[in-house]
Order: C-alpha cells, then sequence, then structure tokens
C-alpha cells in the first residue's frame, strides 16, 4: 500500500512540484519582447545554443517511456532489446548533413514544420497535409506512451485506486500542469526542466550501474543469471545474444527507427530551435553520450532478471505490468529517498517530451491545416495563439486515450507510429536533396507505404499477449512466400515500396506529361547559416506574412 | 527579446557548402553497427560484458570519434572560432 512507500511519494512530490515551478518561470528565461509569436512560443525563438540544444533534444529523444520500455523489453526478451542502442548509433551520421539542410532552409523561409518545407518544396498542399496528418497521427500515441511512464512510477509506489477516476487522479493532475505551463511558456519551458530532469536521470543511472552490480555479484553475473531464464523459457527468440532468425529484424528495426527518428515532428521542433548549423553538428557527437545512457538503462532489465524482480500485476486478470520492472528493481534495491529521486526522474523524464511533442503537434495543425485550409490570413499572433490552445486539446486527448481506452491500444498505435512517420521518408528527408520526384507520385508512393505497413502490421500475432493481430513488429517474411523463418522490420519493407512507387509513379507522370508543382526554394537556401542577410533569429523574420513591427 | 548574439559577423562567410569527400567517412558509423557477424556472441567477455554488450556500446565511441572528425574537417576555417564559450556543447565528449 502507498503507506509503505511514504517517503519515495514525498521526494517524488517535491521534486516534481520543483519543476513545474520551473515550467512557469520558463516563460521569462530568454524572454522576447514578444510571446506572440509562433517563432517564440514554438521555437523558443530559435536560439538555442550547444548545451540547451543537447538538454532539450536528449531529453526528446530519450523519453521516460525509453527509460521504462527498454529495460523491460530486455527483460523479457533479452538481446532483442538491446537494438535501441544501434539504433541510436546510426543515428548520428545518418542525419548529420540531412538536418543542417533542413535548419538551413527552414530560417530562410520560416518554416516550423516538415509539412511547411514540403508545401514550400512540391509546391503541394495535399502532400504538404499528408505529411502534417501523419506527423499528428504519429506523435499524439507517443504523448500517451509518456503517461505510460509516469503511471509504472506510480503504481509501483502503490498510488493506485479501484476506480478508473481514483487511478487515474494524479496523472490527470500531472498533465493538467504540464499544460498549464505548456501554455504559457511554450518551448522554453521543456528546455529549462530539461536540464533538471537529465541530471536526476544522469546521476540516478550512474549511481545504479555502479552499485547494483557490486551488490548482484558482478555484471558475469548479472549476464549469467540472464542467460539461465532465457535458456529455461520455452520462446526461441530470446537469449543473450541473437539467433539466425531474428538477426534481420534486429538490424533493419534499428536502422528503420533511426530513419524515423528525425522524421517525428517533435525531433524537428528540438533542431529548428537551435541557433545555427554548428550547434547541430556539434550536437551530433555530443547527443551520443545519452545512448551510453540508454544502454545502460536497457541492462537494469537484466539487473531485474538477477535480483529477481517480478513484475507488478497487469491491469486485466492474470498479466503482469512488465513496465514496472525498473521501478521495482529501485524500490527493492535502494534506499526509500534514492528510489524517489528514481521516480522523479522518470517522472519529470515524461514531461519534457510530452510538452515538445504537443508543442510540435499543435504547430502542424496551426501552420498546415488552420493556416492552410481555414484562415489563410492568420497573423503571427493568432498563429500562436492557435498553436496553445491546440497544445491543451492534444494532451487533453493523450489524457483520455490512457484514462479510457486499454494502455496496450496506445502501446499497438505507437508501434503504428514509428511505421507511419517513415512513410514522410520520400517527401521530407529526400525532398531535402532531390526536386526529382513528381508531387504526385510522392502522393502516390504515400498511400502505397501506408497501405502496406498497415496490412502487415495487421498481420502480426503475438504469442505472448494472445492477441492475433498488431502484436509487433517483426514481420515473418514467410508471410511473403519466402521459404525462410527470418523476420523483418514492417517500416523498412514498407518505406522501400513507397520509394519504389514513387520512383515509376514519377517516370509515368513525366512521361505523360502531367502538370507538376514549382520549386519555392533555390540550391543556396540549404547551405545559410546564422548570419546570412535572410536569415534573421527572432521574429522579426517572417517569409509570407507581414513583417511585425519590430526594429 | 532574442536580440541576435553580437558574435555573428560573419555573414558573408555563411554559404560554405556542404561537399566534402570528409563526409564519406560517416558512412563507417551506419554501416559497422548494422552487421551482427561483428557483435552477435558471447565470447569474449570484457568486464563480465559478453561480447554483444561491450561492443555494441563502444561503437558508441566508434560514432562520435567519425562525426567529431568530420566536423572539425569540415568546418568553416578562416578566423571563425566557431561560437562563444560557455555556450557550446563542445565539452560534452
Amino acid at each position: 500500500m502507498w503507506r509503505d512507500h511514504l517517503t519515495e511519494i514525498i521526494v517524488f512530490s517535491v521534486l516534481f512540484l520543483l519543476v513545474s515551478g520551473m515550467g512557469f518561470v520558463a516563460a521569462r528565461w530568454r524572454a522576447p519582447k514578444d510571446m506572440a509569436h509562433l517563432d517564440e512560443w514554438g521555437l523558443g525563438g530559435r536560439n538555442f545554443g550547444g548545451w540547451i540544444t543537447w538538454f532539450l533534444v536528449g531529453g526528446d529523444l530519450y523519453t521516460a517511456y525509453t527509460f521504462v520500455a527498454v529495460p523491460a523489453l530486455m527483460f523479457g526478451a533479452g538481446a532483442a532489446g538491446f537494438f535501441a542502442v544501434p539504433y541510436t548509433i546510426v543515428i548520428y551520421p545518418l542525419v548529420f548533413l540531412v538536418l543542417c539542410r533542413l535548419w538551413s532552409v527552414s530560417h530562410r523561409h520560416g518554416f516550423v514544420t516538415p509539412a511547411d518545407f514540403v508545401r514550400k518544396r512540391f509546391d503541394s498542399p495535399v502532400l504538404a497535409l499528408l505529411v502534417a496528418i501523419t506527423g499528428i497521427a504519429a506523435t499524439m500515441p507517443y504523448i500517451a506512451l509518456q503517461l505510460v511512464g509516469i503511471e509504472a512510477v506510480l503504481k509501483t509506489m502503490g498510488v493506485t485506486g479501484e476506480s478508473t477516476l481514483a487511478r487515474h487522479l494524479p496523472i490527470i493532475v500531472a498533465f493538467a500542469i504540464l499544460a498549464a505551463y505548456t501554455y504559457q511558456s511554450g518551448l522554453r519551458a521543456p528546455a529549462l526542466i530539461a536540464f533538471v530532469k537529465d541530471t536526476l536521470i544522469y546521476i540516478v543511472i550512474l549511481v545504479a550501474v555502479l552499485y547494483l552490480p557490486y551488490k548482484l555479484g558482478g555484471w558475469g553475473e548479472i549476464f549469467d543469471a540472464a542467460e539461465a531464464k532465457f535458456d529455461a523459457s520455452p520462446n526461441p527468440n530470446d537469449g543473450i545474444t541473437l539467433n539466425a532468425d531474428n538477426q534481420l529484424q534486429y538490424v533493419t528495426l534499428a536502422f528503420g527507427s533511426a530513419l524515423a527518428l528525425f522524421l517525428y515532428p517533435h525531433s524537428i521542433t528540438g533542431v529548428l530551435a537551435s541557433r545555427n548549423r554548428d550547434v547541430i553538428k556539434r550536437n551530433m557527437s555530443a547527443l551520443p553520450a545519452y545512448s551510453l545512457l540508454l544502454g545502460l538503462i536497457a541492462l537494469l532489465g537484466f539487473m531485474a532478471i538477477a535480483a529477481g524482480v517480478k513484475p507488478l500485476p497487469g491491469s486485466k486478470e492474470g498479466t503482469v505490468d512488465s513496465n514496472t520492472v525498473v521501478p521495482v528493481l529501485f524500490d527493492q534495491q535502494f534506499p526509500d529517498w534514492f528510489a524517489g529521486v528514481a521516480y522523479a526522474a522518470i517522472g519529470i523524464g515524461a514531461l519534457v517530451p510530452a510538452a515538445i511533442m504537443s508543442i510540435a503537434a499543435a504547430n502542424l495543425f496551426t501552420r498546415n491545416i488552420y493556416k492552410e485550409y481555414l484562415k489563410r490570413d492568420a497573423s503571427p499572433a493568432q498563429e500562436a495563439n492557435v498553436s496553445k490552445i491546440t497544445s491543451l486539446v492534444v494532451k487533453v486527448g493523450a489524457v483520455a486515450c490512457i484514462v479510457f481506452l486499454d494502455p496496450q491500444f496506445s502501446i499497438d498505435l505507437q508501434l503504428i507510429g514509428g511505421v507511419i512517420i517513415l512513410q514522410t521518408l520520400p517527401a521530407v528527408a529526400l525532398g531535402l536533396y532531390t526536386r526529382w520526384f513528381h508531387r504526385g507520385a510522392l502522393i502516390g508512393g504515400w498511400i502505397a507505404g501506408m497501405g502496406l505497413g498497415m496490412w502487415m502490421l495487421y498481420q502480426i500475432p503475438n504469442a505472448a499477449t494472445g492477441r492475433r493481430h498488431f502484436g509487433g513488429s517483426a514481420f515473418p517474411l514467410a508471410d511473403f512466400g519466402f521459404d525462410t523463418p527470418k523476420t523483418i522490420y514492417v517500416g523498412i519493407v514498407a518505406v522501400l515500396v513507397n520509394l519504389a512507387v514513387a520512383a515509376l509513379l514519377t517516370v509515368v507522370l513525366r512521361a505523360a506529361k502531367v502538370r507538376d508543382g514549382g520549386d519555392g526554394t533555390r540550391s543556396d537556401d540549404y547551405f545559410a547559416d546564422e548570419g546570412d542577410p535572410r536569415v534573421v533569429p527572432g521574429p522579426r523574420r517572417d517569409a509570407d506574412a507581414a513583417p511585425e513591427p519590430v526594429a | 527579446m532574442a536580440a541576435p548574439e553580437p558574435e555573428a559577423p560573419a555573414a558573408a562567410r555563411s554559404r560554405a557548402k556542404d561537399h566534402s569527400p570528409w563526409n564519406w567517412l560517416l558512412f563507417i558509423p551506419i554501416v559497422v553497427p548494422l552487421i551482427p557477424v561483428f557483435f552477435n556472441a558471447d565470447s569474449p567477455r570484457f568486464l563480465g560484458f559478453p561480447r554483444f554488450y561491450w561492443l555494441q556500446l563502444a561503437y558508441i565511441l566508434l560514432g562520435v570519434a567519425t562525426t567529431t572528425l568530420v566536423y572539425q574537417m569540415t568546418k568553416k576555417r578562416a578566423g571563425t572560432p566557431s561560437d562563444g564559450p560557455g555556450d557550446t556543447a563542445a565539452g560534452d565528449r
């Protein structure tokens, strides 16, 4: 019961309230003269330096859910869960140059979202709308998942109740606070809170990876305990190394997830908020510090095996909530006050990405739906206002997902989210390099990739949970008629088909002389840097609308 | 307000192109971590870690070293001492 966890609850609450206070104060941090502009509210003035960007993007990409779910996956499946490490290594060299181009062209033209770029590059409101909707659909469940992270912690502390409302009340309160300070401070709030969050996470994990192996008899013992557990289990695909059948899945999942990561609107929001290209490039070298952290966190799953952790029961009879593995491990192995700090790190760790994601989704709605279709002549102040209100709506939606739907539904949606966001790759990422694709062909490719991805996900059962559809992202190649037990990541197949269709249709449409849109960007837009006459930070620059009356 | 930093005089030099042979090095940390034969084994162990784990964690260093090298070799030369101190992520490595 919760009385046994009183110290933890007090430490957790104090830290949580402290950062909430910071969130409100953040509006005055590096304060602009005029907050009523999307560049200020939604991108923090486009002026973050190296350190802030490092904390912000790090806090954004490595979410609370990751910190809870990756060790849970290691606990359950072993080596396959370690894909998060190669995934977060490959990502940075992969996007090292791409993001700089995106930054430059976005600053020249005042783009706030990836769909803004697609709109201008391909002169196609329809394609931009598809990119925006894809982004919003992929982000929403991701926000809901952050709540799953907090819930795992609250559950371990015994803060739970019989009725639906009592069980979810703490989360509703936490999200109400989050919504209020995001509304007020915009991107400055998560940027400031990220400092606290990441400092806490680093301390907790360093202590854990030094102290726990010492207590559990050393790393060798920990891996041996994990191996013994997987040897005893009937599942052929678990173990502390991969087998012949799941290697392809492992590398395609790592690579596909890396391709998808910087297509997510919230990652792009973090990158566009940085001050210049150098900040981005230096961060590509500095952000892997978080990957090391993630690798160590993943191994907490094995430590939980060695420590004999039993996860708490799930929402239904007879199931277990494997997301509680890490919280229970901390509860068992550490003094109460330190477990409280660890829980606060996870809880606050959920707030940072949730805030950024809701801002990113709100910006997509404002720029690519509201301004495009509802109010063409919206002023920057109106844009900022619509975004602020949308961010509230998005959070209410996320809470509703958790309260009224099975949390498993959010997990499924997030799985789908990774696959669908990949379908914007040809338009957004390749679009930064080439205007060769016909805009109609990109739409065709998107439809093909989406359709195939959904069909493949639908076909995948999950033996462990007894579900027949949407049971995972590993698609058996045998279903394509290949005579092999190997599996592959759905997203990769879908995006390859997407690309093939887009290329083929481009050739066909060109041959048929179907009209293509223009290109609103110039080649030197992609190299512009801070100090360029046409790149001005802050709200003075505006590509389309009337400039602000600011000196 | 979000005034531009005073340290941005190099307006004209911002036209630097992306192209550099050094960029090809970026393929190494993209390809190497995705080859399972290198890391998918238990032995040799290092500090108790099976090869699967220590080698993949070591790839982080490979990634950091490569991106740092490419950044240093391709950054704008001639009197642009990158940014002001204190606000750079260079010390994070």
